[in-house]
């Protein structure tokens, strides 16, 4: 028969020799490979201090994307909430007053915009689903806390800083993942 | 004479001229008393006291590290420099513990188990000799607390009565888990100490003595007795491990068939009591392998009384100390090592090496030794 790879090996079953039997031999072959074990470089990122890189693709909080002059891009549509397979998003769409083109592009944007973290599966549908490029998911994950609240994350937390204002904030905010439009 | 003097209080001075037979008759019983050698032992207890707890909870930390570091982790390191904290917080943490005493339990025993556990474990490190003599203001201070002529006997005596703190602790929380640990555990260590007493047989042949003093003198001397006695070392240190009830021999508290073992209904300091009695049994009996096989206090490769004549007689002594507390840091660390290298024997597998090879093969080491022995002294009689 053949494998399917090479690495297959075949059970031995003959019985124990005499060397075998005294188990000392074996011992002292196991002994020295924890000893290789002890003296080698430790796999361990000491976290708080130390973070792993993520990679470009990596589906962390969720982020809402402004324009180049600082307006917020959802128009509260709701295809985000409707893609979600978790139910994670709830929004209300409030009317864009006559002065307030500084901070919304389109005529209608989210009043309210919430994300419970407890739900999200940090799938991306969202973020596909998006027709104004407005959500994406950064390279950052939620972190934890105390109560269920402080994971129903509402515009504050998600709004990225003002690029006009902020731009040094902004651009740290921004991550690899942002539609560069 | 001079010391008895020196021992003889003010009150004893004054009637020395007044009644000389008096005075012998006193003179006596403070030869028998000595208070300065009252303090001294006091003091060197207390010594030894703290060292062997101050080694005990830094084996806790250095188990954890060692453990770590065989498994490609890094170990407690968060709790001062390098975790070097670490025992304090956990010592800590087990005190502020809620002390539970089981309602169906044993009250009396349940409290005297891990009292039993601790003070067998601290009670052999009395007649290990930690190094030659030391000088102090005119007085020859051993480090050793009592060089008994028996010292070997009372090891064991001691090591035995070990097991009560087990098999009393099990019995005394009523609870099937504990009841079988606690069965395990006696049966365990008295498979184990035959085939340990049998090894030093054989090796009490070589030395002519039980006292550990002598033996530590005679291998300063000679040859240390690992080269007379590698079987003998072997199985002493098989046995060491099943005493100390220590992987591969940790049957007793088989945390993946007994729950907990023997402490599963302890808490707070009580469990504490127990686990660090594991860890001073460990202490004890590296220093006992250190003292019986490899020398004891003795240097490796240098003359020792050539060494004390050139550095002083005191700086010979300490040194001897850290030549010891070398050899026993070896042995901790190899007790771990070997912790988590090799896996749990099974209870019938454990009983097997027990009683049919290790018995046998120390019978064996002892009849060799005692006919080489006899030839060495008589000469081949045919």
């Amino acid at each position: 028969m053949q494998t399917l790879t090479n690495r297959a090996k075949p059970v031995d079953r003959h019985p124990m020799t005499r060397m075998e039997k005294l188990y000392l031999p074996a011992i002292a072959k196991g002994m020295g490979i924890t000893l290789k074990h002890f003296f080698k470089k430790k796999v361990t990122i000491q976290y708080p201090e130390e973070k792993r890189p993520f990679s470009p693709v990596f589906r962390g909080l969720h982020v809402l994307n402004r324009d180049e002059d600082g307006r917020e891009r959802c128009t509260a549509c709701g295809l985000c909430a409707v893609a979600c397979p978790a139910e994670a998003i709830t929004m209300e769409a409030a009317e864009r007053e006559p002065g307030e083109e500084n901070l919304y592009r389109e005529e209608k944007y989210a009043a309210k915009y919430e994300i419970n973290m407890l739900r999200c599966i940090f799938c991306g549908l969202c973020e596909e689903a998006c027709p104004k490029d407005a959500i994406y998911l950064s390279e950052t994950f939620a972190p934890a806390n105390f109560k269920r609240e402080g994971f129903i994350y509402g515009k504050n937390d998600l709004l990225i800083p003002d690029p006009v204002k902020e731009p040094e904030l902004y651009q740290k905010a921004l991550g690899s993942r942002a539609k560069k439009s | 004479m001079e010391t008895t003097l020196q021992g003889l209080s003010s009150r004893v001075k004054s009637k020395k001229e007044n009644n000389f037979q008096k005075f012998e008759y006193i003179n006596m019983i403070y030869l028998a008393i000595d208070l300065a050698f009252i303090l001294e032992k006091l003091v060197l207890i207390a010594v030894i006291i703290v060292i062997s707890l101050l080694v005990a909870l830094y084996s806790t930390y250095g188990e954890r590290k060692v453990a770590g570091y065989i498994q490609d982790r890094l170990g407690p390191n968060r709790a001062g420099p390098g975790g070097i904290f670490q025992p304090f917080a956990d010592g800590i943490k087990l005190f502020m513990k809620e002390d539970v005493i089981p309602n169906s339990s044993n009250k009396f025993l349940f409290i005297l188990g891990p009292a039993i556990a601790m003070t067998m474990a601290m009670l052999t490190s009395a007649v290990i000799p930690w190094g030659n003599e030391i000088t102090i203001g005119g007085r020859t201070i051993s480090l050793q607390i009592a060089d008994i002529n028996i010292g070997i006997l009372y090891v064991f005596g001691v090591v035995s009565m070990g097991v009560y703190g087990i098999m009393i602790g099990g019995w005394a929380s009523n609870n099937k888990f504990s009841l079988l640990a606690a069965l395990r555990g006696a049966s365990q260590m008295i498979s184990y100490e035959l085939a340990m007493g049998l090894s030093i047989i054989a090796l009490l042949m070589i030395t002519g003595s039980l006292s550990l003093k002598t033996i530590v003198e005679q291998q300063s001397a000679g040859w240390w007795n690992i080269l007379y006695q590698p079987l003998g070392f072997l199985i002493f240190l098989i046995c060491a491990f099943a005493e100390c009830n220590r992987t591969p021999f940790d049957l007793p508290e088989a945390e993946s068939e007994l729950n907990q073992g023997y402490h599963q209904e302890y808490s707070s300091m009580k469990l504490g009591f127990y686990l660090f009695a594991e860890y001073v049994n460990m202490f004890i009996s590296s220093a006992l392998m250190s003292t019986l096989y490899f020398g004891g206090y003795d240097i490796p490769f240098v003359n020792d009384a050539n060494l004390g004549q050139s550095i002083g007689h005191n700086w010979l002594a300490v040194l001897q100390a850290v030549s010891l507390f070398a050899k026993v840091g070896f042995f901790l660390f190899f007790f771990m090592w070997v912790r988590w290298t090799i896996p749990r024997f099974r209870y019938d597998q454990l009983m097997k090496l027990g009683w049919k090879s290790l018995i046998p093969l120390a019978l064996i080491n002892m009849v060799i030794t005692g006919l080489i022995v006899l030839i060495k002294e008589n000469g081949w009689p045919f």
